[in-house]
C-alpha cells in the first residue's frame, strides 16, 4: 500500500489530479455547512448577475438564483450520481464477468453474447432508450448510465478472470474441498479486484459526463433541482447574452473529468504489476554502460573474449551483481560451456555480450567484450546494430516467444538476411529455404510458408537455429535452446548443433544448467556460482576431477539413468542473493569444506594450464592434476 | 498387497473446434483406454514426453476433469465423476509449478487451512495443532505461515504444495512433475523428502515426469505413455535394464548422459503425430526402426496380462 502511494505521487499529472479532485470533493461534503445562499430559491428581479458582484461570487442564473450556490449543490449530484453507477456498474459488470469466465463453455458463451448484443448499441442510444422506458428522473438517468457500462466491466474482468480460473491455485482449491462459490470469493475475487479498481478509476470520469449528458437533455435531474448537466442545459438558451451561466457548469465538468481522469491513469499505472516491474518502461536499445576504470586487456585470444566484466542491476537502493567479474573466452570452430543453476548470472553475461541487457534496471559497469579486435562494450549503437545476429547471434530458450506469431516464418528469416544484406527478396527468400534445410527441417519449401504457431517445439527452435545461422555468424551464443523440448526432440538439435559447428567453424557459447548436455557437446566448461566463474577448465578434466567443491557437489546431485532405485544427492540451503554477498566464497554458507579463511577476504579464480578455479581448498590439486 | 488406485477402461476425449449448436470440428483422444493398478505403498512412475497424455490422466485421477468412459476405484471404493472434494480425502495432487499453484494474495497459513476446515472440518485449535505438525515433517518452518508465496524459492514453494496435499490426509499422492522446475540442487531435497514421507506415513505415489533418470531413482514400477496410451509397463528395474519398447529405448537413448558420445538416436527428423488426424495402427510406427505393414493394421494392446507387458508386436529382445 505504501508502495502504490508513492508511485502515485511521484506522477506529477496524477498528483496533480488528486490534488484538483481531493478540492472539489471536499467543497462537494462541506457544501451543507457553508454559508451559501438557498440555491433554488428564485429571485427574477436579480436574473443574470455577472460574476464577482456583491453578494453573488458567480452570479446568478436565469431565474436570479445564486450560481454559486447552485454550483456546489449540482457538483455535489453531479458526483454522488457518477459514482454510484460506477459502483453499480463495476459491480454488475464485475459479478457477470467473473461468472462468465470462471464457468467457461456454454455459460460463457451465451453471457458474452448478451453483452455483444448491449454494446452493438451506441452508449447514450441505449441510455436514452433505457430512461425513455423508464421515465425521465435523477435515479433513472443513474440505471441507465450504469446500465450501459456494465458490458465494459464484464468483458474486461471476464479476460482477467479466465486466466486466473486456469491457474494451478485455483485447481489446488478445488481439491482442497472450495465450492465454487468460495472459490470465486476466496480466490479469483482478491486476484481481479486490482483491475476493477483500475477500470472503475478510468470510467469515472465517462460516467460523470453521461449522466451530466442526460440531465442537459432533460432527462435526468428535474428543476428545480441543480446537477451540473441540467445547469448547462438550462443556461444554453443564454449562452450567447450571459456565458457566465454556462461557463460555471462547463469548468466545473471540466475540473472533475480532468481530475479524475489523470489520478485514474495514475492509479491503474500504480496498480498494474507489469508497469511497476518497469516491464513496460521502454528498456533502452543497448545496456547503459557506466564504466569508470579503462576498459582491461584481454587475458586470452579468441574470436570473442570477455575479460572482468560486471554487470549489476541498480533497483531503487539495491545493487544486485548479477555478472561479477567474468572472464570467457571462445576460438572457431570451439563450444564453450556455461554452468549454473537459476540466478547464477549465467543469461545475464551472454545477455552483456551484445548489450541486451534490459536497461534498466541493467547497468554494465566495468570490463571489456571483445569481438576480434573491436571492444563491443561502449560501442556506439549504429555499429553494435551491424555487429548483432550478423557477426554474433543467439539462440534463446522459448522459440515461441522470440517468433514473431503474425509473420510466416520464411518472411522473418527474410527480414533477418536482408537487415544486413542488401539482397532482393526473391534472392533472401531462396537463403530462407536453404537455411531451413540446413536445419534440416523436412519439406523446407512449404514449411517456409507456415506461422510459428503451425511447428512444433523442435521445428520452432530449428527455425530459432536456422535465423542464428542467417548471416553466417561466427559466434553464436546459444541460451539454454533445448530445456524447453522433449528429450528425443533435444537429442536431433544437440546433434544439429554439433555438426552446424564442425561444418562452418562457428564458437559457440552454450548456457545450460544441464551437465549431461555439456559433456556431449562442450569441449571447455565454465561453472558460474552467485555471478563468478567458480571453475572452468576441459569439458572431460572437470567432469573426471572437478576442483571446486561446488561443481563436485553439483555433479553429484544429477540423477542418471541406469543406477536404479536410490537416495539422491542434495546441496542443502539455497544460493546467495547477489544484492547482499559477504566477502570471500559466495558457496561457504553451503560448503562442508569450509574454514574461516573462505570468507574473509576475495579469493582469485587461480590459473593452472587449462584449468582454474576459485577455492582455498580444492577437491583436485590442479598441478598435480597438470603433470 | 491390495490396490490403492484401479483404473479400468479410463479415457479422455477432448472436442476440438467448439460451436455453439452442432457437431464439434474434430475429436482428439488425449488419453486412450487405460487399465492401470498401484498397490498400496507403492511408487508408479508415469513417463512421456509433451503431449503423450500424462498431465490429462493425472488430472481424471484427482477429479478435476471428468473421465470420458471407464471407471476409477481408490482403495477399493468406485469413485466416478465425484467432485474433487470427494476425491481430495482420498487422493492429492502437487503441482508442477510449485509458485502459480499458490494464491499470491493468501498467506501460507490460508492456504493450509483450506483442506483441513473443508474437507475435515476441523476447529481452530485442532487446525494450528496438525499444520504444525506437517510443517515438521516437511522441514518448513512455522513462521513462513505467515508469508506470502512470492517470498519463497522454488524448492521451499514446492514443500509447501507436499505440505498442502498432506493436509487432506489423502493417502495416495499424484505427484505431477513435482521437480521439473527446480534446480538439479535443490530437487534431490524433495525427493528426498518424499521418500522420507513415503516411509513415514504409508504413502502411494503416482510419479509423472518426463526425467527418465529421476523415474529411475524414485519408482518401484513404471509405465511409459506415448500419443495417450500405454506402450509399456514393468518393474522398474526391467524397463530401465531391458527396454522392450523401442520408444521406451528412444526416449533411453535420447537423454543425455555424461560420457556417450553425441548422436541423435534418431536418424529421422521425426515428429508425433498430429491427434487430430491419427495414423492407423501403432502410433509410433512413423518413427519406429523396426515397423512393418502389421502394425499399421490396429493398435497392439498391452501383453502379456502379467508383469512386463508392452504394447508392440516387434517387442525388443535380449539380443537386441
Amino acid at each position: 500500500m505504501k508502495k502504490f502511494f508513492q508511485l502515485l505521487i511521484r506522477n506529477r499529472l496524477a498528483a496533480a489530479g488528486g490534488v484538483a479532485l481531493s478540492i472539489v470533493v471536499l467543497l462537494a461534503l462541506l457544501t451543507p455547512i457553508l454559508p451559501l445562499q438557498e440555491p433554488n430559491v428564485t429571485n427574477t428581479a436579480n436574473r443574470f448577475v455577472k460574476p464577482f458582484s456583491e453578494g453573488h461570487l458567480l452570479g446568478t442564473d436565469h431565474l436570479g438564483r445564486d450560481m454559486l450556490s447552485r454550483l456546489l449543490w449540482g457538483t455535489r449530484l453531479s458526483l454522488a450520481v457518477g459514482f454510484a453507477a460506477a459502483i453499480f456498474a463495476a459491480f454488475f459488470g464485475a459479478a457477470i464477468g467473473i461468472v462468465a469466465g470462471y464457468f467457461g463453455g456454454r455459460t460463457d458463451n451465451i453471457i458474452m453474447r448478451g453483452v455483444d448484443m448491449l454494446m452493438a448499441f451506441p452508449y447514450i442510444l441505449l441510455a436514452l432508450a433505457i430512461v425513455a422506458a423508464l421515465g425521465p428522473g435523477l435515479v433513472n438517468a443513474l440505471i441507465a448510465v450504469a446500465a450501459v457500462n456494465v458490458p465494459f466491466f464484464a468483458r474486461n474482468i471476464r479476460g482477467v478472470t479466465v486466466g486466473i480460473a486456469h491457474k494451478e491455485f485455483v485447481d489446488a482449491a478445488r481439491l482442497a474441498g472450495l465450492s465454487n462459490t468460495r472459490i470465486i470469493l476466496t480466490e479469483i475475487l482478491p486476484n481481479v479486484i486490482p483491475v476493477i479498481v483500475i477500470a472503475m478509476s478510468t470510467t469515472i470520469g465517462w460516467m460523470i459526463l453521461e449522466t451530466a449528458g442526460l440531465s442537459f437533455l432533460g432527462l435526468g435531474s428535474q428543476p428545480p433541482q441543480a446537477d451540473l448537466g441540467s445547469m448547462l442545459g438550462e443556461a444554453r438558451s443564454a449562452l450567447i447574452t450571459n456565458p457566465h451561466t454556462s461557463v460555471v457548469p462547463g469548468v466545473m465538468i471540466l475540473i472533475i473529468v480532468m481530475g479524475i481522469n489523470l489520478l485514474g491513469d495514475g492509479v491503474r499505472d500504480a496498480l498494474d504489476p507489469r508497469l511497476r516491474s518497469g516491464a513496460l518502461t521502454r528498456p533502452m536499445a543497448a545496456t547503459v554502460v557506466e564504466r569508470e576504470s579503462q576498459p582491461p586487456a584481454a587475458h586470452a585470444e579468441g574470436v570473442l573474449t570477455m575479460t572482468d566484466l560486471e554487470t549489476q542491476f541498480h533497483v531503487g537502493e539495491r545493487v544486485y551483481k548479477a555478472v561479477n567479474k567474468v572472464s570467457l573466452n571462445v576460438a572457431p570452430g570451439e563450444c564453450l560451456g556455461v554452468i549454473g543453476e537459476s540466478g547464477s548470472g549465467k543469461s545475464v553475461t551472454a545477455l552483456s555480450v551484445m548489450g541486451l541487457v534490459a536497461s534498466p534496471p541493467g547497468v554494465i559497469v566495468g570490463g571489456s567484450v571483445r569481438y576480434k579486435d573491436a571492444e563491443l562494450i561502449g560501442m556506439k549503437y549504429g555499429r553494435l546494430r551491424e555487429l548483432r545476429g550478423d557477426r554474433v547471434a543467439y539462440i534463446f530458450q522459448d522459440p515461441l516467444a522470440t517468433l514473431h506469431p503474425l509473420y510466416k516464418v520464411g518472411d522473418q528469416l527474410v527480414e533477418a538476411i536482408q537487415v544486413h544484406h542488401k539482397v532482393g527478396r526473391a534472392e533472401a527468400w531462396k537463403r530462407a529455404v536453404d537455411l531451413l534445410k540446413q536445419v534440416r527441417i523436412p519439406n523446407a519449401e512449404s514449411r517456409a510458408e507456415s506461422y510459428p504457431h503451425e511447428m512444433s517445439g523442435g521445428m520452432r527452435q530449428r527455425v530459432g537455429i536456422a535465423m542464428s545461422l542467417a548471416n553466417d555468424p561466427d559466434v553464436i551464443i546459444a541460451d539454454e535452446p533445448t530445456t524447453a523440448l522433449d528429450v528425443t526432440v533435444q537429442a536431433q538439435i544437440l546433434s544439429l548443433l554439433n555438426d552446424l559447428r564442425r561444418e562452418r567453424g562457428l564458437a559457440i557459447i552454450f548456457i545450460t544448467h544441464d551437465f549431461g548436455v555439456v559433456a556431449q557437446l562442450c569441449d571447455r566448461v565454465a561453472v558460474m556460482y552467485a555471478g563468478r566463474i567458480v571453475e572452468e577448465g576441459p569439458t572431460q578434466a572437470v567432469l573426471d576431477a572437478p576442483a571446486h567443491p561446488y561443481t563436485k557437489r553439483l555433479i553429484a546431485c544429477v540423477p542418471e539413468l541406469g543406477e536404479g532405485r536410490r537416495r539422491l544427492e542434495a546441496i542443502p540451503g539455497l544460493p546467495p542473493a547477489v544484492d547482499r554477498l559477504d566477502p570471500g566464497c559466495a558457496f561457504a554458507p553451503r560448503c562442508l569444506k569450509k574454514e574461516a579463511a573462505c570468507v574473509t577476504r576475495e579469493i582469485e579464480l587461480a590459473r593452472v594450464g587449462g584449468r582454474a578455479v576459485r577455492c582455498l581448498y580444492p577437491e583436485t590439486d590442479l598441478k598435480e592434476a597438470a603433470e | 498387497m491390495s490396490a490403492a488406485l484401479k483404473l479400468e477402461n479410463l479415457s479422455k476425449a477432448f472436442p476440438v473446434g467448439k460451436r455453439l449448436f452442432g457437431a464439434p470440428k474434430g475429436i482428439v483422444h488425449a488419453v486412450q483406454p487405460v487399465d492401470l493398478v498401484v498397490e498400496e505403498g507403492e511408487t508408479l512412475g508415469i513417463v512421456g514426453e509433451s503431449g503423450c497424455g500424462k498431465s490429462t490422466l493425472a488430472r481424471m485421477l484427482v477429479g478435476l476433469l471428468p473421465a470420458s468412459t471407464g471407471s476409477i476405484e481408490i482403495g477399493g471404493k468406485p469413485l466416478n465423476n465425484a467432485d474433487p472434494a470427494e476425491f481430495g480425502k482420498r487422493i492429492q495432487y502437487v503441482f508442477q509449478d510449485p509458485i502459480s499453484s499458490l494464491n499470491p494474495r493468501k498467506t501460507i497459513r490460508q492456504v493450509m487451512e483450506a483442506p483441513l476446515k473443508r474437507l475435515h472440518g476441523m476447529g481452530k485449535a485442532d487446525r494450528d495443532r496438525r499444520i504444525a505438525e506437517i510443517f515438521d515433517s516437511v522441514n518448513l518452518r512455522q513462521e513462513f505461515l505467515e508469508r506470502y508465496p512470492h517470498e519463497f524459492s522454488g524448492g521451499q514453494a514446492q514443500r509447501i504444495g507436499i505440505a498442502r496435499a498432506l493436509a487432506a490426509e489423502a493417502k495416495i499422492l499424484i505427484l505431477d512433475e513435482p521437480v521439473s522446475a527446480l534446480d538439479v540442487s535443490v530437487q534431490a531435497q524433495v525427493l528426498n523428502l518424499l521418500a522420507d514421507l513415503k516411509a513415514k506415513l504409508g504413502l502411494t505415489y503416482l510419479f509423472i515426469s518426463h526425467d527418465l533418470a529421476v523415474v529411475e531413482a524414485v519408482s518401484d514400477r513404471v509405465a511409459v505413455l506415448y500419443f495417450g496410451s500405454v506402450v509399456e509397463v514393468g518393474r522398474a528395474e526391467d524397463i530401465f535394464r531391458a527396454p522392450k519398447h523401442p520408444y521406451t529405448r528412444l526416449l533411453a537413448n535420447s537423454a543425455p548422459v555424461v560420457g556417450r558420445p553425441l548422436t541423435a538416436p534418431e536418424g529421422r527428423e521425426t515428429e508425433l503425430p498430429d491427434p487430430l488426424n491419427p495414423p492407423p495402427g501403432c502410433p509410433f510406427k512413423p518413427r519406429c526402426p523396426r515397423a512393418t505393414d502389421e502394425c499399421a493394421a490396429a493398435r497392439p494392446g498391452l501383453l502379456p496380462d502379467e508383469g512386463h507387458r508392452v504394447a508392440c508386436i516387434h517387442p525388443l529382445g535380449a539380443g537386441d
